[in-house]
């Protein structure tokens, strides 16, 4: 089989008009993450020790089963369109990994800053939204921005529970026409050129703002 | 060569070339636009102990550098034992060396860091019987009863069986004195290998320095700034300053008589502190 | 609820087997790629620097889905030879994986410290010497942690052949599912699934725990 333009051009428009979906719940999917990341993060640091333990247990769970099983979980658990089940449950995996960016970014705040915070008697709560937050975010916000990349990748999964997403397309134009070279080499190609000057444009902030130290280990996918 | 460059190479104690083993000519160094060494010309004696001292940034360690070849000169040539380092001939013309004429010549030089840069993974004892098993070939039984010999010799010979993170800083840098002996370099260098001690380590690496070159045999090249070390050990010292050798000569004419003002108040500080 | 563990969980674990050899092939053919491609990418010749950067961007850079498809369904389409669909499903695991996990092998040899290389120089040991006795051994142990990592992301990834009908345990539960239309069935199928994944996963987790420790002897610091 070689490859055949006039084919490419006649399901191209059919594929593209998918990427609304995929950005779509790629967006949506991150949303979740980062802030669902930051609620894990601050519940894994409570005081109250069988609350953190819950939640690490939770995290480790999550991290360590695989996106495409949790999706079918859930798609047959509750009643919810496939749409918004891809985007909670993308969203929720990914919120574990971002909780562990949003981890090293607090930890790297120095705990003289949790004692000038003291000094000044300010609440926890104040501490966290005045002084540690506003200092262990920034410096993450290369890693974070990793994720919504690992996120779009993320998303032909959904063609599992039919979400009609690019894949999903080029899926269906190849079992109905029995030609898979077009379709899937168009959705690759859509994939590098969106996702690929987005990764170059991330490390480029990672350059500038230098690397947080112990953080490259365990964001497994950059 | 200009004639004005030889006449500044003869002072040097390096006059009688038949037992020269290092020679630098005219050699510049530069990273980017800036000029680290210029128009360097120095000659090296069999035997000889040179010590080099100086500024940082003056382009001592440069010079010692670029003789271990870890860093290449941007113009000039230097010599070992009669052999060109960076260039090698070819039908009667001097290229660029290549990997291979670089390793046959820099078998006769041995170096010692600032930072030990022993091998952490490996025992004191393998990493003194690695390079010699290796690279030179030598029986693995044989490696290390010349390694023993040595690690005798620095005082560590209790130690084989240890990493390197067991190891004190003095310790950790005598043992690399060792590993680079066993190699029976014809020129060691040395580039500030007691900085990164704490002060009471100092002596313990200085002794087995003296002891070494009261040997005689092995030509050693010494960045230090421990002067009264330098002025011991020392035939003759280099004064480094903005990438020339401002002074030179016999420590004692160097370093209790200098002429330029550069030198007084370099050494100004060491006596302060001392 | 959760009365057919009996029924459902040996269905489910026959799969057991294509799940563990797709992860078992992955795992060899993307560490094999990743040792290649990372010192690849650190290497003096432009031209090599240059192919294994393309190589491991392009996997990178599309999707894990995308790329099994390509395997599957349009690779037989373009070779003059056939494929099985194990093969197809375990060079997208390997290639996708590998162009990962080359980055955590060029990371950690960039990481050992200049020093190493020069006291390997002054010892006079080549090129290859310095590479093989002194820099590997080195990098092996900073790289350990990561690669831990990489192997639980690619134990998850090898769910996604069940997008290309391969039995594995993802497919088995399926397969189990159509036949079993209650829903409270088919939430007690993928709940078995997901366990049984995080109990296969409980290795990979403690094994990476002890690497990291182990990482943490032996690597120069200097």
């Amino acid at each position: 089989m070689t490859w055949d333009w006039e084919f490419a051009f006649e399901v191209f428009p059919d594929i593209i008009s998918a990427i609304g979906i995929t950005i779509g719940a790629t967006v949506a999917a991150y949303f979740i993450s980062l802030t669902l990341g930051l609620v894990l993060t601050l519940l894994r640091r409570s005081s109250f020790k069988p609350l953190s333990l819950l939640i690490a247990g939770v995290i480790e769970f999550i991290r360590m089963t695989p996106p495409l099983v949790q999706l079918f979980f859930v798609y047959f658990a509750f009643d919810m369109s496939p749409f918004v089940t891809g985007a909670i449950v993308l969203g929720v995996h990914y919120a574990t990994y971002v909780s562990e960016v949003y981890r090293s970014g607090i930890e790297a705040v120095p705990s003289s800053q949790w004692e000038a915070s003291k000094a000044l008697n300010f609440s926890r709560a104040q501490t966290w939204q005045k002084v540690v937050l506003p200092q262990a975010i920034p410096p993450v916000i290369p890693m974070l921005g990793n994720y919504l990349i690992v996120l779009f990748k993320e998303t032909p999964l959904l063609s599992g529970i039919y979400v009609l997403e690019m894949l999903a397309v080029a899926q269906q134009i190849g079992s109905d026409t029995y030609r898979f070279l077009e379709p899937v080499t168009i959705v690759g190609f859509l994939f590098l050129v969106l996702s690929y000057p987005s990764a170059l444009f991330i490390r480029y902030l990672e350059k500038r703002s230098g690397k947080l130290p112990g953080s490259a280990e365990k964001g497994v996918k950059t | 060569m200009t004639e004005e460059a030889r006449e500044e190479t003869v002072e040097t104690p390096g006059e009688d070339n038949a037992n020269t083993i290092v020679s630098y000519k005219n050699v510049k160094k530069a990273f980017g636009d800036t000029v680290v060494l210029n128009d360097l010309n120095l000659n090296v004696n069999q035997g000889e102990k040179v010590a080099l001292i100086g500024p940082s940034g003056s382009g001592k360690t440069t010079i010692i550098r670029m003789l271990m070849t870890l860093e290449q000169p941007t113009e000039g040539t230097i010599e070992v034992d009669g052999e060109m380092l960076w260039h090698k001939e070819v039908k009667g013309e001097f290229v660029p060396a290549d990997e291979k004429h670089l390793r046959k010549v820099r078998g006769s030089i041995g170096m010692v860091f600032q930072q030990y840069n022993l091998f952490p993974h490996m025992t004191i004892m393998r990493n003194c019987t690695e390079a010699p098993v290796h690279v030179l070939g030598v029986d693995k039984n044989e490696a290390k009863a010349r390694a023993q010999e040595m690690l005798d010799k620095v005082g560590l010979g209790d130690k084989v069986d240890q990493y390197p993170a067991q190891l004190s800083g003095g310790q950790q840098q005598r043992v690399a004195i060792a590993r680079s002996l066993v190699m029976q370099p014809k020129v060691m260098l040395f580039d500030e290998v007691t900085a990164a001690l704490d002060p009471e380590l100092v002596g313990e690496v200085l002794e087995v320095l003296k002891d070494i070159a009261s040997e005689g045999d092995t030509t050693m090249m010494i960045i230090t700034h421990e002067m009264e070390f330098a002025r011991d050990v020392a035939d003759h010292v280099l004064f480094l300053d903005n990438g020339k050798i401002a002074e030179q000569g016999h420590p004692r004419n160097v370093l209790e008589n200098p002429q330029s003002e550069r030198l007084q108040s370099f050494l100004g500080r060491f006596i302060e502190t001392n | 609820m959760f009365t057919n563990i009996g029924e459902f969980l040996p269905f489910i674990l026959q799969g057991l087997t294509i799940t563990v050899q797709a992860f078992l092939f992955g795992a060899a053919l993307a560490y094999s790629i990743a040792i290649v491609a990372g010192l690849a990418r650190t290497s003096k010749l432009a031209i090599v620097r240059v192919i294994a950067t393309i190589f491991v961007e392009l996997f990178r850079g599309t999707s894990l889905l995308v790329q099994m498809f390509f395997f599957a369904f349009v690779f037989p389409s373009l070779a003059p030879f056939t494929i099985s669909t194990f093969l197809a499903g375990g060079l997208a695991l390997g290639f996708n994986y590998g162009a990962y996990a080359s980055e955590v092998v060029r990371g950690a040899v960039l990481a050992v410290p200049e020093g190493q290389k020069e006291a390997a120089i002054s010892l006079n040991m080549s090129n290859f010497q310095r590479m093989r006795l002194v820099i590997l051994p080195q990098a092996f142990r900073i790289m350990l942690p990561g690669i831990g990592n990489n192997s639980i992301e690619l134990l998850k990834g090898t769910s996604l052949v069940y997008f290309i009908s391969l039995a594995d345990m993802t497919y088995r539960a399926d397969i189990l599912r159509g036949a079993n239309t209650a829903l409270s069935d088919q939430v007690e199928i993928y709940t078995y699934l997901l366990f049984t994944y995080f109990v296969i996963a409980l290795p990979l987790v403690f094994l990476t725990r002890w690497l990291e420790k182990q990482a943490s002897k032996g690597v120069s610091t200097a």
